[in-house]
Order: structure tokens, then sequence, then C-alpha cells
């Protein structure tokens, strides 16, 4: 810890402006590539001669700009928030807001499978529920009335 | 023989009573402070939970409405929430060193900048959407629908508003908890200007503000295809 800034009578822990600057411009730098990154259309780019699907190229899309803002979150919460050089019990605290959050996002399992229930409103198309029973074809095990 | 010692120091460590030394009555405050902030992520994780299932579900109608937010307005939003950041955590740092002006200086930059904040949000942004009919009730009435779902268009402004909205009341908040750090500070009372966590609770709060529109901005301004 003590490589990390000096410290000052009274045990506080003070950290060099370079520190912070350095964060800052990082932060800034982050910024330009997200903006710019969401200007990139990856399906006009062929790489290797290949053709990227328009599905993947959001997706590819989305994980540049999701991943550049847990890196700008991370930066925030490490330095500025001073979680790096602070005691387990704060960074256990700090983290278990973030495990809740992934917790909770478990919910969209919930809306991700209905299609698979053998209720007629929520199937996609004709016979995409999945039988309750294993090795046997929706059709025949399903709830739905049949004409 | 520990206590002779705090009193020999130029620093007077005003330890509370229930309290076994310094350090832990720093951690308690810094601790207190993050479960805080814990039921704040719950907060708005929520609505990022509702914003993830319907982007989901409407990803075509959702990438058609976010081309009506102005990119370089929520840029330069994101600039000015970054750079007010480091004016706190400056103010942080010079409040560990007891510098008194520049403390005063830093929280005066970090609320110039939040206003600004605010301004371009509520001065622009906002009256902007207001004129092309965007604000999501009877007057709902988007011009570039383009086949696109006007329903899955006033969901994408039900929580471009919501989400944006509390932010933005967040940011006000701050402000108000900034300027009575900064009256305390001028006053020179004891309480902040010779014990630093003050300044440093303020100074997470606020950065919690700035990490909620780090996720804001791309989310709503720069939804791909």
């Amino acid at each position: 810890m003590s490589s990390h800034g000096s410290h000052l009578p009274g045990h506080i822990h003070v950290f060099p402006i370079w520190m912070y600057v350095k964060v800052f411009i990082a932060l800034f730098v982050l910024m330009i590539l997200t903006v710019a990154a969401s200007y990139v259309d990856f399906t006009h780019i062929h790489p290797l001669g290949m053709t990227i699907s328009p599905l993947v190229g959001s997706l590819i899309n989305n994980v540049i700009a999701m991943t550049i803002a847990v890196l700008k979150a991370t930066l925030v919460v490490l330095f500025f928030m001073h979680v790096k050089f602070s005691t387990r019990l704060t960074k256990i605290f700090a983290v278990s807001g973030f495990v809740w959050m992934s917790l909770m996002f478990l919910i969209l399992l919930d809306y991700g499978t209905r299609a698979w229930e053998p209720v007629p409103s929520w199937e996609k198309f004709e016979g995409s529920a999945l039988s309750r029973q294993k090795g046997e074809k929706a059709e025949e095990t399903s709830v739905r009335p049949r004409q | 023989m520990a206590t002779l010692a705090h009193h020999d120091s130029d620093f007077v460590e005003h330890v509370h009573h229930q309290f076994e030394d310094i350090e832990q009555q720093n951690e308690a405050y810094l601790v207190g402070m993050w479960a805080f902030l814990v039921t704040e992520v719950m907060f708005f994780g929520a609505m990022f939970l509702v914003y993830s299932l319907y982007r989901w579900f409407y990803q075509a109608d959702f990438y058609a409405a976010h081309h009506e937010l102005s990119i370089p307005a929520g840029a330069i939003n994101t600039t000015i929430l970054l750079a007010s950041s480091f004016t706190m955590v400056m103010a942080v740092h010079f409040a560990q060193l007891r510098n008194k002006l520049m403390v005063m200086l830093n929280l005066v930059a970090t609320i110039g900048l939040a206003t600004a904040f605010l301004l371009i949000k509520f001065l622009y942004e906002w009256p902007e959407k207001a004129k092309h009919f965007l604000v999501p009730g009877p007057g709902f009435d988007p011009q570039h629908l383009e086949g696109t779902s006007k329903r899955a268009w006033e969901l994408f402004y039900s929580l471009y508003f919501a989400m944006t909205g509390l932010h933005a009341l967040h940011i006000i908040i701050g402000i108000l908890i900034i300027g009575a750090l900064a009256f305390l500070w001028q006053k020179g009372a004891k309480s902040v200007t010779e014990d630093y966590i003050p300044t440093e609770l303020v100074g997470l709060y606020w950065h919690f503000v700035d990490l909620v529109w780090i996720f804001l901005f791309p989310l709503f301004y720069l939804i791909p295809k």
C-alpha cells in the first residue's frame, strides 16, 4: 500500500495527483472510442473476404460498447472511489451491489424461455414449445388443443 | 499511550467514543456509504433490467427511435460528468491535505460542471424531444416511424425520460449536497476541515452518479442496428 502515495499523520492515505490525471485521460479516451465504435457498421467490413451477418455485426457493436462502459466504470470505482486501496470490508460492500445486479438479470431467463412453454399465445411459432417429457415431441404432450 | 501520541500530532483526530481508533471510524463511514450506494444500484438496476428486456424484444424499433437523440449532446455531457468526477476527486485530495482554497475551487468547479450538464439536458435535449412530439402521452407522435412500432417508440422514450430523469434528479441532489459541503468548508467548520471523510463520502455519491451515466450514454445514444 505504501508504494502508492504517502501517509500523513492521522493515517490518511494521500495519492499523487498524476494518478487521477491518468485515470481521467483514460476515461476521456474510452469515451471517444465508444462513440467512434458506434459509427462502425461491422456488416460492411469483410475480414479475410468473409461477410459478417447483421446479427453478428450488431452483437460486435453491443459487446464493444458494453465492454468500454464496464472498463470506464471499473476505473471510476477502483481509483476515483478508492476501492483499489480500501479495506476488505469496504471491498465486499462495493462488490455486493454488482453481484446482486447480475443475479437480478437472471430474471431474463424467464422471458427468454417462455416460448418453450406449451402455452399457445407464448409460442413464437407452431411447435416451438418443448415437451415436459424427455424424448417425446411437443405435439404429443402439449396441453394445447390442436385441430 | 496511544492517546498521548494522538494529542502530539499536528493533525488532531476526532475519534468518536463508539470507535476504537480513527481507522475503524473511517471504515465504518465508508462501509455505511457503500451500503447506501448498494441500494442505489438496486434502484437503478431494476430500470436497467426493464430497459434490457424491451431492447431485446423491440431491437429494430429501439434502433429507429434512438436516431432522434443527439450523439454530440450525449458525448459532451459524458465529458462534462467525467470532468466533474475528476474535480470532485481533486477536492477530496486537497481535503486530505487541508488546502481550503483548492478544495473550494474544485467543489465550485464540480457544481459548475453539474449545472452545465443539467442546462444541456433541460434547455436543449428535452425541449428538442417535445418539439418532435417525442414526449410519451396523448401528444406522442413520432415523425420518422418508417414502419416501426409507435408503441415500442413510446416505450423507448418512456424509459429515456424515466432513466435520464431519475439520473438528473440525482445530479440536482448532488449539487445541493456539494453546495452544503462547500458552505461548511467556507465557514471553516471543523467537521469537514479537520476530517476529510465527509468530502470523501460526497465524492463517492458523485462518482456513483457518474457511473450511472457511463451506462446510460451507450445504452440510449449509441444503440447499434
